[in-house]
């Protein structure tokens, strides 16, 4: 039943013989035209953290809707505790006690915490209503069980932040008692204490006897918290074992078939005057007094935890929203930002966080994507000139490296990776002299990462300046030549970036004492 | 070139182009005469102003918005200028045009503002002046109609006049089929209306004003409602409070029928064209091989639903291509 590439040599004895909770072997599914899995195969231990790991695209994300019900397989076949199941709908799934929690959750903003939780299988009264006062006290049950008791259940979904949101995720995974987690990217949104807290939880559904599928592109999540380890790439299983030795390296040469030493690019920056400064900028509430200066050829880093406001400092800085106080100038000149065209006008290019609903335009084609900021400069007395649309599309995706079949492709049919290149094109078009990247690498596999760091060595290098927002420390250390760090919308401190460390940044970041 | 429509709308073209094609043999085949050229090109010019208005009508629905409004403002413009002609005869009628189109692109800027402005949902907006327009064109005239006699010949001589062989009337919409199609696969605006339709969100940070996209959008229906206001008053020769009442359903359906996406952001020129030539030749050839009214309306009703159908395969999202053996394919 298992892949014969498995490296089962590895596995130690007793959980070789360990039964799997749940078990999918041969699972392949096709959409029209692209095999997206081929023969996969899968096990989860109750008790036990499996990572699945791969780059994007790889088809881990298919797989878990495969899991969930929501997609079906063309092939293959699924087993709990070693008996074969269907799961032809997303019910199927709740009935056979497998549960996700999702990047960002897909619960309900507008019902209450208990609600959230219960959800489907609310306990009733004999009247076959709803027994509220009964679901309020399961409810508090079941967060105090997590060590959650500091959510209210008859909060509104809406209040909360993405932790405390996964908390009341995890709280419906244990009401309807899954025997099956499934956690996909859900420290994507997190800040590092946040984390630490679903670690916890991780832990105790361990201790629950659960057996988890934990999705994560960060390796140091995966090594703390994962036993386990399934790798995918391209839609396939490449190797599977027990994380315990087994090295980093090991596993990246698995994913993407090639071992990957070092992914920051080396740098020698010339720092110039500067170019941007920001002076005073607030905005009533999102940030407040903000005053720093970009040079010319430089690379700075914002570091924060999420919800710090660097993006909503970008925001503004592009035009995207009125400040209450304070001026930004570039190059000397002020700039009466009202609105993100003028920004752009300006030379300022704002690359956004959410590259689905900010960035990519899905529908129209690549070059259509790279030309909608400049189309004034594609077009001669108010018509456009296709010829000039496609040039400028073509020198800037041929610059990121694009993979495309052509440049007339619509950019849905793109992976995450060569979607975010799209996307920088299309800033890239506009010839700024700043561009401010918000998360350029959030959610893209590693060789993307590694083409979009290049990249920005490359612009510096140019003469162009560059504010890079980023939540990942390695990044952040690894790219910027200063570091703004900010916390509850102020700047806390701008530091060079020379023996700098990360627990110092992380210390900034989190209000803590040295 | 395909600028947004891609392939499958490519192909709903051609296939609504063949649905055309057929009908018309269908109907050959019962009433031969229906299918010479000179009965085509009349069809042509008796759907002219469907046409025009279901242009107007397309850029508004690609924005994600939709005007009910445009079959009110048609009337009011209409009385507006048809009785300016009968108090002064003297009065040019390429000034009376012009002021039909400013008068309608006016009404269609107050949606606009309402929309971009006050955020108002453009449905609720456009439900409003649907009545407001149609009830403004009762208080111009005051109920009365404008009829023929009192129309000067120079203002509907539109019916009888002809260029190269084609009603001016014809010359009109051909103008409006070109004119659209630049606008739209050629012009920063045309790009910005399939953006806005696209991803808003993506628009706003691309520099675009989602809002004043939306209101340009509305000038245009408002305009093309003004104009055809003109033109229809001077081709039926009667200016009512009746004119065109209900008429906005017709542009809808056009618009879905042609294969433009009630979400927005779907949708090309060809489309809007075939979607009315399609109700345009039901509505002549129908009545002339006998089939009953109450038929033509359930058959329009059928291709809408049909069209909407078609649609929604068509705009299903294929799977990603992830691996790479597919992506080099």
């Amino acid at each position: 039943m298992m892949h014969t590439t498995i490296r089962r040599e590895q596995l130690p004895e007793e959980t070789r013989q360990a039964s799997p909770r749940f078990s999918l072997s041969g699972i392949s599914k096709s959409f029209p035209g692209v095999r997206a899995l081929n023969k996969v195969a899968l096990s989860l231990y109750p008790g036990q953290v499996t990572a699945l790991i791969g780059e994007n695209g790889a088809g881990k994300s298919t797989l878990v809707k495969i899991m969930t019900g929501i997609y079906q397989p063309d092939e293959g076949e699924i087993a709990i505790d070693g008996e074969g199941v269907s799961l032809p709908a997303a019910h199927s799934a709740f009935v056979h006690g497998i549960s996700a929690i999702h990047q960002e959750t897909v619960l309900f903003d507008d019902l209450s915490v208990a609600e959230n939780i219960f959800l489907g299988h609310a306990p009733r009264t004999r009247f076959g209503l709803i027994d509220w006062s009964r679901m309020r006290r399961d409810a508090r049950e079941v967060l105090e069980a997590m060590g959650a008791s500091h959510i209210d259940p008859d909060t509104r979904l809406r209040e909360l932040g993405i932790a405390n949101k996964h908390l009341v995720a995890v709280g419906r995974a244990m009401s309807i008692d899954a025997r099956i987690v499934i956690m996909d990217e859900p420290t994507a949104a997190l800040s590092a204490k946040e984390i630490e807290e679903l670690f916890l939880l991780i832990e105790f559904l361990k201790s629950q006897d659960k057996a988890i599928l934990f999705i994560s592109h960060k390796f140091d999540e995966i090594y703390r918290i994962a036993d386990r380890y399934t790798v995918f790439r391209d839609g396939e299983m490449v190797g599977e074992g027990m994380l315990a030795g087994t090295s980093q390296n090991e596993i990246v040469k698995m994913m993407v078939g090639r071992a990957v030493d070092h992914i920051f690019p080396e740098r020698h920056p010339t720092i110039g005057a500067p170019l941007l400064s920001v002076s005073t900028l607030s905005h009533p509430t999102e940030f407040d007094d903000i005053s720093f200066e970009l040079r010319k050829g430089e690379i700075l880093g914002f570091y924060g935890l999420v919800g710090a406001g660097r993006s909503e400092l970008m925001q503004a800085i592009a035009g995207m929203t009125r400040t209450s106080k304070g001026t930004i100038s570039l190059d000397g000149k002020a700039i009466a930002s009202r609105s993100a065209a003028d920004t752009v006008a300006a030379g300022i290019a704002y690359v956004p966080e959410e590259r689905g609903r900010q960035g990519v335009v899905i529908g129209l084609p690549i070059f259509q994507n790279v030309s909608l900021p400049s189309l004034k400069r594609t077009s001669e007395f108010g018509v456009l000139k296709l010829a000039s649309e496609f040039q400028l599309a073509r020198r800037y995706t041929e610059r990121l490296d694009l993979r495309a079949s052509s440049l007339s492709q619509d950019v849905g049919t793109l992976s995450g990776g060569n979607q975010q290149k799209v996307v920088i094109a299309k800033w890239l078009a506009t010839r700024p002299k700043v561009i401010i990247l918000d998360e350029p690498t959030k959610g893209i596999d590693i060789g993307s990462k590694a083409a979009v760091h290049g990249f920005m060595a490359e612009l510096v290098a140019e003469g162009l300046s560059v504010i890079m927002v980023s939540s990942e420390l390695p990044e952040i250390l690894g790219m910027s030549d200063r570091v703004v760090v900010m916390r509850e919308g102020r700047i806390v401190s701008i530091r060079e970036n020379k023996g700098l460390d990360a627990e110092t940044l992380v210390r900034l970041a989190a209000g803590i004492a040295a | 070139m395909n600028s947004l429509p891609n392939r499958i709308l490519k192909h709903r073209e051609i296939w609504l182009a063949a649905a055309i094609a057929l009908l018309v043999g269908l109907i050959a085949m019962r009433f031969p005469a229906f299918a010479r050229l000179g009965n085509l090109l009349t069809v042509f010019n008796d759907t002219s102003i469907l046409i025009i208005l279901a242009l107007g009508q397309m850029v508004v629905i690609l924005t994600r918005s939709i005007d009910l409004s445009m079959a009110s403002n048609l009337a009011f413009t209409g009385m507006l200028v048809a009785m300016t002609n009968a108090a002064f005869p003297a009065i040019p009628v390429p000034v009376l045009i012009l002021t039909a189109m400013f008068v309608g692109a006016a009404l269609g800027a107050f949606n606009g503002i309402l929309v971009w402005k006050l955020g108002i949902p453009p449905i609720v907006v456009t439900l409003g002046t649907l009545t407001v327009f149609r009830g403004a064109t009762f208080v111009l005239s005051g109920g009365a109609w404008v009829n023929a006699d009192r129309m000067s010949p120079a203002f509907i001589a539109l019916q009888r006049s002809a260029f190269l062989g084609l009603p001016i009337l014809s010359w009109f919409a051909i103008c409006a089929i070109a004119l659209f199609y630049v606008i739209m696969t050629r012009t920063p605006f045309g790009r910005s209306v399939y953006a806005v339709g696209v991803n808003p969100t993506a628009s706003v940070y691309a520099g675009i004003d989602v809002g004043r996209t939306k209101f340009l959008a509305f000038c245009i229906s408002g305009l093309v409602a003004g104009l055809c206001g003109y033109l229809w008053v001077s081709r039926y020769v009667i200016a009512s409070t009746e004119v065109a009442n209900g008429y906005e359903l017709s542009i809808i359906a056009a618009c879905v029928i042609g294969g433009v996406s009630i979400a927005g952001g779907l949708g090309s020129v060809a489309g809007a064209v075939l979607g009315a030539l399609f109700l345009g030749i039901i509505g002549s050839a129908l009545p002339v091989v006998n089939v009953s009214p109450f038929w033509q309306m359930a058959i329009s009703g059928g291709a809408i639903i049909l069209a909407v159908v078609l649609n929604a395969r068509g705009e299903r999202r294929q799977g990603r291509i992830i691996l790479k053996k597919a992506a080099a394919a």
